[in-house]
Parts: structure tokens; sequence; C-alpha cells
């Protein structure tokens, strides 16, 4: 059985993302017999270049996930090289973990709330400035996208710094950052020519996930992208969404095309890095040491301060809101507060939550028990081999999922599984899963593995091994890991609406639908409840292991997961 | 099993290779109740001869010849079919659980009752001086204490015969000989084949056996 855990774990990554492509590939070019479409035909393609504005839709969605990742990797390399072993950086590590948690949506509101004409940095400035108007321009939505760009950056930079932390060890850092040191060099430089090229690597791939998903996000761009044109996979989901089926077929021409810009954004970034990498070898051959790099160091540590402030200010801005009454501008804070539309939307709030764990919870549990049972695998029959195919894992964060969800959608209806709660979990589970492996495998493969031969060596089977010695060594690990597919579950915003057709209301659907109505303490309400369940699942994953090995003063340094 | 049967840890010819290399070749017979110690630098595959007999050397090694525990053929078994223990020179409690509980986990499944394997147990702790131990955390022991439990421990799992794998190196040098003694002695006593690897000189003249050098 659990021999064909890795191969059921790919297939249940592969097969999704492939019947997707398939389904979204097709109607691209006139094939979908459920809509009539039977002869093959390039008048999908011809309506989408007649569309008014194409041009501006593609140039946001290429450009903007390009910046945005750009600024993303040097902030979070930036800050590792001027501060990595410092007192700081470990202070950044606790801060930044738990934002990971927080639901790009969530974010994403927190920070327009912040950042709007009428929002608390604005109201702040006009305490001083004596204004009793909002600005009349545009923040958010702004034509140029940064406010899109500035929400990514800052929700991808927890992601990519706690993958950074996790490849640091490998490289053997700390020592590297002694030899450069005592070579002459300054901290900054010494790490990006000596440590940099060995960690990078470790990183690239979560790097072209961010970037692929930068390049067609949906849910942060219908918050804060421009709408006049929209980010092109805004669009794509909103000639989806239309009444008119025949515009399917357009819809899925642009899905292959939104598939192909971040191809081209790949290459881009790929080619980057080349050219960055021949300039960095000659520039770390040069000797220059660079020995004086404090106002480096000082903007780096603003900057990530800056970035992780504005999540958590988000947030308690979020919460103002949730609970304001009558909340004039200028005023820094309402007049009064209520609970009042917190008591209204109830029974809305537990239904949505409901319906959010009952996703969840199946597909985490899933998730994790293939993960374990691929990791398990891994060290009964001692290959290594494996590992290199464990990457195809991670295929679904590489492809946008505006480009094969509907295709999935369509593929699931073939088998009659529209709209059930099956569908939409296999559909969580594609983008759940890679993210526990990612979370899972590193501890997993760093526990020594002497306590699984000590305990076979006593005469515990392998079951017996695994099930009283392997598992509760891994209980944090185990847990973190789970937390991290419940927030992925939870921040899923396109397979619940595509896949469920509709029929899901989760928190972060009802979260997302607010954005064009702009109540505010609506939005405040089911932006905090987006926070709740992946809050929870860390929360456990931290007490669980506490409160259970109470009295085990081994499993502190044993279990950091 | 009939006494005649328990000839001890055979190695026939036992030849082990890493990428077409030879790293060891040894051919003895371990009698019950003897302690061979097997000397040699890093990296000359001492580990990996251990790793060999009780079965968890990863494929990537090459080994041929055979290796026989009282008659019977260990490969082809699995690690928890050999009955062979192994003391490495960490302990390598489980950190989950109690001192107790690390013993019964060695504790056959043929001894039922959960006051009879209670008993057992405590027994085993008495005969290593740690009477009351039973609910302690082993991260609270100290490291002679943590030692003598490992031994303990692989004792109880019943082991026909017995691995050392530089088990004393890292013991302060105080500890060092009174662990020694305590681990050949239940050696002798259990009349254990037992097979050490180290680099220390003085493990071997403690051992007061054969002492094999590879290089």
């Amino acid at each position: 059985m659990l021999r064909f855990a890795p191969i059921l774990t790919i297939v249940l990554m592969i097969g999704p993302v492939s019947a997707g492509l398939i389904g979204t590939v097709l109607p691209a070019f006139g094939i979908l017999p459920a809509l009539g479409g039977t002869t093959p035909s390039l008048d999908p393609w011809q309506a989408l270049f007649a569309q008014p504005g194409l041009g501006a839709s593609i140039r946001l969605s290429f450009v903007n996930g390009l910046i945005a990742t750009a600024i993303s990797v040097a902030i979070v390399m930036l800050f590792c090289a001027a501060w990595q072993g410092t007192r700081i950086f470990r202070a950044m590590q606790r801060v930044l973990s738990p934002i990971l948690s927080v639901p790009h949506a969530t974010a994403a509101f927190g920070l327009a709330f912040l950042i709007a004409p009428s929002g608390w940095i604005v109201r702040l400035v006009a305490q001083f400035a004596g204004w009793d108007r909002p600005p009349d321009i545009a923040i958010i939505h702004d034509p140029w996208g940064m406010a899109l760009i500035a929400g990514l950056v800052a929700k991808e930079i927890p992601f990519l710094f706690l993958m950074t932390l996790s490849a640091l060890p490998q490289a053997d850092t700390d020592r590297t950052a002694q030899v450069t040191a005592t070579l002459g060099y300054g901290k900054t430089a010494g790490w990006f020519k000596a440590t940099l090229p060995r960690v990078y690597p470790q990183i690239r791939l979560p790097v072209l996930a961010v970037l692929a998903y930068s390049t067609s996000v949906v849910d942060v761009a219908i918050i804060l992208a421009p709408t006049t044109p929209a980010p092109l996979a805004v669009r794509i989901l909103g000639w989806l969404s239309d009444p008119d089926l025949g515009l399917r077929f357009m819809a899925s021409s642009a899905a292959v095309l939104q598939l192909l810009i971040v191809i081209a954004a790949m290459v881009v970034w790929i080619a980057g890095e080349r050219i960055i990498g021949a300039l960095g070898h000659h520039w770390a051959e040069d000797g220059h040491r660079f020995r004086k790099d404090s106002a480096v160091r000082g903007a780096s540590a603003l900057l990530a301060l800056v970035a992780a402030g504005a999540v958590v200010l988000g947030l308690v801005v979020l919460l103002v809101w949730s609970v304001a009454g009558f909340w004039a501008f200028p005023d820094l804070l309402p007049r009064g507060f209520s609970l009042r539309l917190w008591a209204r939307e109830l029974d809305a709030i537990g239904s949505s939550l409901t319906t959010t764990l009952l996703i969840g919870i199946p597909a985490v549990l899933v998730a994790v028990t293939l993960v374990l049972g691929c990791l398990e695998n891994e060290v009964r029959t001692g290959k290594a081999a494996g590992r290199r195919a464990m990457l195809l894992i991670y295929l679904p964060l590489l492809v946008p999922q505006i480009s094969f969800m509907f295709g999935l959608q369509v593929f699931f209806t073939l088998l009659g599984l529209e709209r059930t709660l099956l569908s939409v979990v296999l559909g969580h589970l594609v983008f759940v899963a890679p993210y526990v492996f990612l979370s899972l495998s590193e501890p997993f493969r760093a526990l020594d593995p002497r306590y699984g031969q000590t305990a076979l060596c006593l005469g515990a089977s392998p079951a017996r091994t695994f099930w009283l010695v392997r598992l509760p060594l891994l209980t944090r690990a185990v847990l973190t890991a789970a937390a991290v597919g419940l927030a992925v579950t939870v921040g899923q915003y396109l397979p619940t609406l595509l896949i469920g057709a509709g029929r899901f209301a989760t928190v972060t659907t009802e979260a997302v639908a607010l954005a064009s109505g702009g109540d505010r303490r609506m939005i405040g309400i089911y932006g905090l409840l987006q926070m709740v369940l992946p809050f929870v699942g860390f929360a456990l994953a931290l007490l669980l292991p506490a409160v259970l090995f109470r009295n085990r003063r081994g499993m502190g340094a044993q279990n950091k997961g | 099993m009939p006494e005649t049967l328990k000839n001890g840890l055979e190695l026939r010819d036992v030849r082990v290779r890493l990428d077409g290399r030879e790293l060891l070749a040894v051919d003895l017979t371990i009698a019950p109740g003897e302690i061979v110690t097997l000397m040699g630098p890093s990296g000359s595959g001492k580990s990996s001869l251990l790793g060999h007999i009780c079965g968890t050397l990863p494929d990537t090694f090459d080994v041929t010849g055979e290796v026989v525990l009282n008659g019977t053929p260990l490969v082809g078994l699995t690690p928890q079919e050999r009955h062979v223990g192994i003391l490495f020179q960490d302990d390598l409690l489980f950190p989950h659980l109690s001192v107790g509980g690390n013993l019964a986990f060695a504790l056959p499944s043929h001894i039922k009752g959960r006051e009879n394997r209670r008993a057992r147990v405590e027994a085993a702790l008495s005969s290593a001086e740690m009477d009351g131990f039973y609910d302690r955390d082993p991260a609270t022991l100290s490291g002679g204490q943590r030692a003598r439990v490992a031994l303990m421990r692989v004792l109880l799992s019943e082991p026909c015969a017995l691995l050392l794998d530089e088990p004393f190196s890292k013991l302060d040098s105080g500890l060092r000989s009174q662990i020694r003694s305590f681990v050949f002695d239940l050696c002798r006593k259990n009349s254990l084949p037992t097979l050490m690897v180290t680099h220390d000189p003085e493990d071997g003249e403690a051992a007061g056996g054969r002492v094999i050098k590879i290089d």
C-alpha cells in the first residue's frame, strides 16, 4: 500500500493539471461539445484579440508579475544578507511566520484599507495637513497597478523568507559568514558573494511559484488592481462567469494566453538569473569588500519591517472597521463601536466557516496522509531516487490556476462530479499537497535515521516504528504542515468558485465577493474570518505538542518543525 | 534454541563495497560472550558493516558474503526479524517516551500482562541501579544514566548478538571506564556475541578480546 503513495500523490497532482489544461486548450480552439462546439476553429482567438484593452491587460499581468516577484526576492535576499545570524533576524522570523498564514485576500483588503484615499495613512496625514475630505486620487486600483504590486510583495515576502530560512543550513551559512568576515568583507557583500550562489538554487522553485502566482493572481487583483482594463486573469474570470455561455470559448483561449504569459515571464526571469549570475561571478572575484554597509543594512531592515507592518496594521484596521460605528473622515477612529453587524451576520458566518472546514479538513487530511506516505516510503525503501520525481508535486504551483481550473470544471462535469464536495476537495488538494510537502519534507528527512534503525533492531515492525517512534517525534512538524495546508485551503478562491460553480460559499469567496460592494464593515468581518481558521490551526500546532510533551524536555530540541 | 546451535555470529567472507570500491573485508566468527573489536579510521566501512549485519544499510552499498547468527543466515531478513541489537555513540533514547516507556518499547510482546511487563522493566532498571526511574523524562538523566538505559533497552529486546558503534566516544573520560565495564560484563553474562567498532585503542584493551585492525 505504502509504495503506491508516491505514484498516487503524483497522479492526484498531475492528473487534475493535465485534465484541466486539456479541458482549457480544446475549447480555446472551438471544441466543447457540451456547448455545441464540435469543429476546430480559431474564432475564439479572433474574438479574444478583438477585446478592447487586451494589450493593456497582458502588460499588467506580465510586467506587474515580474516586478512584484523581483521586489519580493530582492528584499528577502537583502534582508537575509544583512541580518542573518543576528537577533533582529530571529525576531523577524517570529513576526513573518504567522503572517504567512494570513490569506492573500485578507492581506490585500487590509492594505487597501491602509492606503486608500480615505484609509488610515491618509487620515493620519490629514490630521496635520488639515484636510477635511479624502484626496481625489486613485491609490488602490491605480492605473499602473502599483497597489497590486505592493499587495503581492507584502504577502510573498514572508513566504520567500521562510523558504530561504529552510535552505540556509544546507549552505553552511554561519561558517561561510565567518570566513567572509575574517577575509574583510562587509556582512552584506560577503553574503551576496559567497552564500547567495549556494542558497538561490534551493529556493528557485518557490521563486518561480511566486512568479507564476503574481502573474496570474485573481483575488488580490480584484481587490487592488486597475479595473479598466483589469489584469488578464481577472477578465478571464469575468468571461467565465458571464451568463452568455458562448464567451466560454474566448475565455478558454484567454486562459491559454495566460499560460503563455506565465511561461514568457519565467523565460525572462530565468534569462535574468543567467545574466545576474554571470555578472555576479565577476563581481564576486573583483575583491571589493564593501566594509561599510550600515546604510544598506538599515534600508533592508526598514523595507522588511514596512512589508510586515503593512500586513499587521492591515489586520488591525480590518478589525476596527468590523466593529466601527459612524466613522467620518479624517477621524483616526470611529465615533462608536458596535457588534451589531457581527451579530446580524452570525448565522452566515457560521455557515461559511462550516463550508470552509467541510472542504478544508478532508483536503488537509488527505494531503498530510499522502505526504507522510511518500516520505515514509522514502525511508523504508532507502531510495533517494524518487526525490526527483517528487518535484512533479510542485507542478500545480507553477501553472496559473485560471489556466486549468475552468478545464478541470469541464472535466468534472464529464465525470458527473460537477459541483460536488468531492470535486472541490480534489481541486483544493492540488494546491494543499505541495505546500504540505514543502513544509513537512525538510523536518522529516532531517530526523536522525538512527531512531528508526534503533527501533527496528529492538524488534519493532516498520509500522510500529512509524506510529510509535517517527510520527510522535515529528508531532509538531506534522501539525505545522497541517496548519499550513489549512491556511492554503482557506485562502483558495478560484478552485472553490469555479469547481464548485458557486455552490460552496467559503469565507474567502464571500470576502472577495464583497470587494466590489465596498461595504467596509462587512469586508472587515469577512476579511478577519479568513484569518480565524489558519490562526487557530497554527495555534494548535504550537500548543498541542507543548501540552502533549510537557514532561518531555528532549522534545523541544528534537522537534523544531 | 538448543545450546549446540548457539554457535555465535559468523561473518563469512563479508566484503563491503561502495561505487565499486572495496571498503572492508572480514571473515570471522564471534563466539557467544566474546567481544571482538574492529579498529580502523573513519570512512573505512566499519559502521557500514554493522548496518549490514543488523539490516539497516541502504542498498547503495554493495555487500557480498554471508552473515549467520546461531546457524540462521541473516541476509534477506528484515532488521526486526534478526534479533541483532545495536548501540550507537548517541544513546538515541526516544525523547517522547519516559524512561520506562523506552524500555517497555523494547520488551517483546510475548511477555504479557501490564503488571508483568512493568515488573520486568523495573527489574531491568534495578539491575542498572536506577530504581524509581520508570516515569522519568530521559532528557533529565545524566550521561551515564542515559548510557545505562540505552544498554538495558537493547538487552530487554532479547537480542542474540550485540553490535557496538563507538558506544563510549561521547562519554566523559571519568565515566567511560565505568560504562565500559557495565556493558562488557552484561555482554558476557548474557553470552552475547559482540562486535564493537571504535577508534579508541583503550576500548579494545578493556574488552579483552580479539582486536582486528583494518586500514
